[in-house]
């Protein structure tokens, strides 16, 4: 993984000190809070409903085990125990005091660490696809060009205070696991006919109130130009986004605004004063960066482990979790492996202080010492020798991290929800628990088979709703929480929005809301068809008819009235 | 006469900004003798009477194009951009084209919503002054301008990127 050099860390302790400052200015109340908010936003740090939330970037989900457990110690020393791993592959924690962010960012540069940009009007972390570099559909790992681009845009001077936040995405495979179509900027690699690598370029996607697919606006940028063309697309952003309405600031408003084929005309012109200028990347530089990325000193292996074969068939959990929780690797003999942070009973994305540390043990003894996060709030072992499952498996079952629910019904995408965020309309985390525990049924749950379901809070929409094959939405209607259901939404090759089923529910009802949906797709699907494809072919209505055929009863009280 | 931070040193400073009221007609805006900086309207409504002045300066607001002016720079002593509130970023593309594709070499100037924690960036894009806000302490402000000894990305003042200026680490020796 990337190191840093000198420069690296003298830019990052150079902004520890300049953060330590403004909070000793802040505190001093040499600055205003409206002076010092967009300052330590920069930094990460939110004021939320208890306490300050702290956003640590984690470069494109890529970790090592030695950060990890600077993790695991700031959740003890810092913050209640546990951290929170979100749908930008950062962590937050949710219980931090102003007075000891300083500190917290000294410890975490002394492991190459930052805040920096995870939040506020600027380009933000850098995601990517979480099997970067082992995926065997891969064309080319995109990870350098992630860490260019984190490099390029980190203090990038012109563009700190954007319209609205900016977030980039850059995907490597055949298949987009990085949800590129719904980022500001989404870029897929891409090999021309002559063999050279560049990318298509995707403005404009997102979600929140208006959510939009991105669109195309060049279909192969050479990768020399990848600096230059996206500082083309944010000086037009910069200069032309909307500032009169936070709402409408992102850039995809600016692009339906004023059409794709003008808003790349105007980048196209932007480009041509910057192209082939000193941004243009050279193969010497791609080359230094790219090589803080080879593989791991692999072993040869056999393509397959008789053990592993034999105890699949002897044991059902264990296969599950195989089929479930273990992904293909490029290398003969080595897989990937999904711990899962969706353990029926706790909130989707938190990691405890003692799960972090056990998770780095994992990492340095079974997968070179470094780990992901996804966007969808799982931890992954990249490189683990298939002769190895069996013990890993035992182990991580021990710490809970073995629910075999990759991809099901209960590995729910969800943000932290009215518990926590100030933004929220509703609660997210509780809907999300009493939905893991009334399908909690494991073999219900591989019946069903692959599907996503995403929950947010707020229209802000960092739950990603809209793209959950079903999304719930929070919404507040006269001051109490409802949720609005819609069908049919994805990430991926086959991106779509999904569509809304009709008026919003009460949090007890929604339990029983998934199961209907999920009748219906019983009754209707042929053969292995999935949910998203089911709902496809047979649009929202069948789903809309049976949800609302009858009323919803109430039968058991769920989240905090059950405690009432 | 105020203070304000120019080549990065603070310095007394004689030349006016006339902002006039938004109900004003630039034609009838009334500019004082002296060292005055006029806004881009008022220097377009009143062209012919100003052009005859030695000293003179104009202010671009945010929401104004540096392209207006490109036949113009040299009549100019400063060229002033105004921040209305410091989080509207767009007066950071203005001085840089400023700059860059119009080839403006002559004092320009921050004013507005100045203050010392986006110095660093102003002088990054090409301000060489800055009016920082007078309830602010300019000698605090001027902090600023050193908060950070490398960069990463090409601007401005720093014309190349790190990684064409220096030999940097290298991943098979990590």
């Amino acid at each position: 993984m990337y190191r840093y050099d000198q420069y690296d860390h003298q830019i990052v302790k150079e902004r520890v000190a300049q953060y330590a400052d403004q909070v000793r200015r802040r505190l001093a109340d040499e600055l205003t809070e409206d002076e010092f908010r967009p300052l330590r936003l920069q930094n990460g740090l939110y004021y939320q409903r208890h306490a300050y939330m702290l956003r640590i970037a984690v470069p494109y989900g890529l970790l090592s085990s030695k950060q990890l457990r600077m993790f695991a110690h700031i959740a003890r020393e810092h913050d209640r125990g546990y951290g929170h791993f979100t749908t930008r592959q950062n962590i937050q924690f949710n219980w931090i005091k102003l007075e000891e962010t300083p500190e917290i960012l000294a410890k975490l540069a002394s492991v190459e660490m930052h805040a920096i940009q995870t939040s506020g009007n600027c380009v933000r972390n850098i995601t990517s696809d979480q099997f970067a570099g082992v995926a065997s559909d891969e064309i080319i790992d995109p990870r350098p060009y992630c860490e260019i681009l984190r490099q390029w845009s980190t203090f990038h001077p012109e563009f700190a205070f954007l319209p609205r936040k900016f977030k980039v995405a850059i995907n490597g495979a055949q298949e987009d696991r990085a949800a590129i179509m719904v980022h500001d900027i989404g870029l897929s690699i891409v090999k021309n006919e002559q063999g050279d690598i560049g990318f298509r370029v995707f403005v404009g996607g997102g979600m929140g109130r208006t959510p939009i697919l991105g669109s195309e606006i060049r279909s192969f940028l050479p990768w020399q130009h990848m600096l230059s063309y996206i500082e083309a697309i944010l000086r037009v952003y910069n200069q032309y986004g909307r500032r009169d309405n936070m709402y409408k600031a992102r850039i995809k408003i600016l692009v339906k605004a004023v059409g794709v084929e003008e808003f790349a005309r105007q980048v196209e012109a932007e480009w041509a004063d910057l192209k082939d200028g000193p941004s243009t990347l050279t193969e010497e530089e791609l080359k230094r960066v790219a090589a803080y990325f080879t593989p791991p000193a692999y072993e040869s292996l056999l393509p397959v482990d008789s053990k592993v074969e034999q105890l699949k068939v002897e044991n059902k959990a264990f296969a599950n979790w195989i089929k479930r929780n273990v992904k293909p690797h490029k290398v003969p003999g080595y897989v990937s492996v999904v711990l899962s942070l969706k353990k029926t009973g706790v909130p989707p994305g938190d990691a405890t202080a003692e799960q972090m540390d056990f998770v780095a043990d994992l990492a340095d003894r079974y997968s070179f010492g470094e780990l992901r996060v996804t966007h969808e709030q799982n931890l992954v072992l990249a490189d683990v020798k298939q002769s190895s499952l069996i013990a890993l498996w035992e182990e991580v079952k021990k710490q809970g991290l073995a629910t075999p629910n990759i991809g099901l019904l209960t590995d729910m995408i969800c943000c932290p929800g009215g518990d926590f965020c100030a933004l929220a309309n509703a609660k997210s985390i509780p809907i999300a628990q009493d939905i893991a525990e009334r399908f909690d049924d494991l073999d219900f749950q591989h019946d069903i088979g692959n599907i996503e379901l995403n929950i947010s809070g707020c229209i802000n929409s960092c739950g990603h709703h809209h793209v959950g094959h079903i999304g719930i939405l929070g919404v507040d209607k006269d001051g109490s929480e409802w949720y609005q259901v819609s069908i049919g939404g994805a990430q991926g090759n086959q991106s779509s929005i999904g569509k809304i089923i009709g008026p919003s529910f009460s949090a007890p009802q929604m339990p029983e809301v998934i199961n209907r949906i999920l009748q219906v797709y019983v009754r209707e699907r042929i053969e292995d068809e999935r949910f998203i494809d089911t709902a496809r072919r047979i649009g929202i209505t069948p789903f809309k008819d049976f949800v609302y055929a009858t009323p919803i009863k109430i039968e058991h009280l769920a989240g905090e009235d059950a405690h009432a | 006469m105020r203070n304000i931070i120019k080549n990065k040193a603070v310095v007394a400073d004689d030349w006016i900004v006339l902002r006039p009221a938004a109900e004003d007609a630039p034609e009838a805006v009334a500019v004082p003798e002296g060292k005055v900086i006029v806004s881009l309207k008022v220097w377009q409504a009143q062209r012919a009477t100003l052009n005859t002045r030695a000293e003179l300066g104009v202010w671009l607001a945010s929401s104004e194009r540096p392209e207006e002016l490109k036949d113009d720079l040299g009549r100019f002593k400063v060229i002033a951009v105004d921040f209305p509130k410091f989080v509207d970023g767009r007066g950071y593309s203005i001085a840089y084209n400023l700059r860059a594709r119009l080839g403006y070499t002559g004092e320009l100037r921050a004013i507005g919503d100045v203050l010392r924690d986006q110095l660093f960036y102003m002088q990054r894009v090409g301000f060489n002054a800055f009016a920082v806000r007078e309830d602010k302490n300019i000698y605090d402000a001027l902090k600023g301008l050193t908060d950070f000894s490398e960069v990463y990305s090409n601007s401005w003042d720093q014309k190349s990127p790190l990684f064409r200026r220096v030999q940097r680490g290298a991943g098979a020796a990590a």
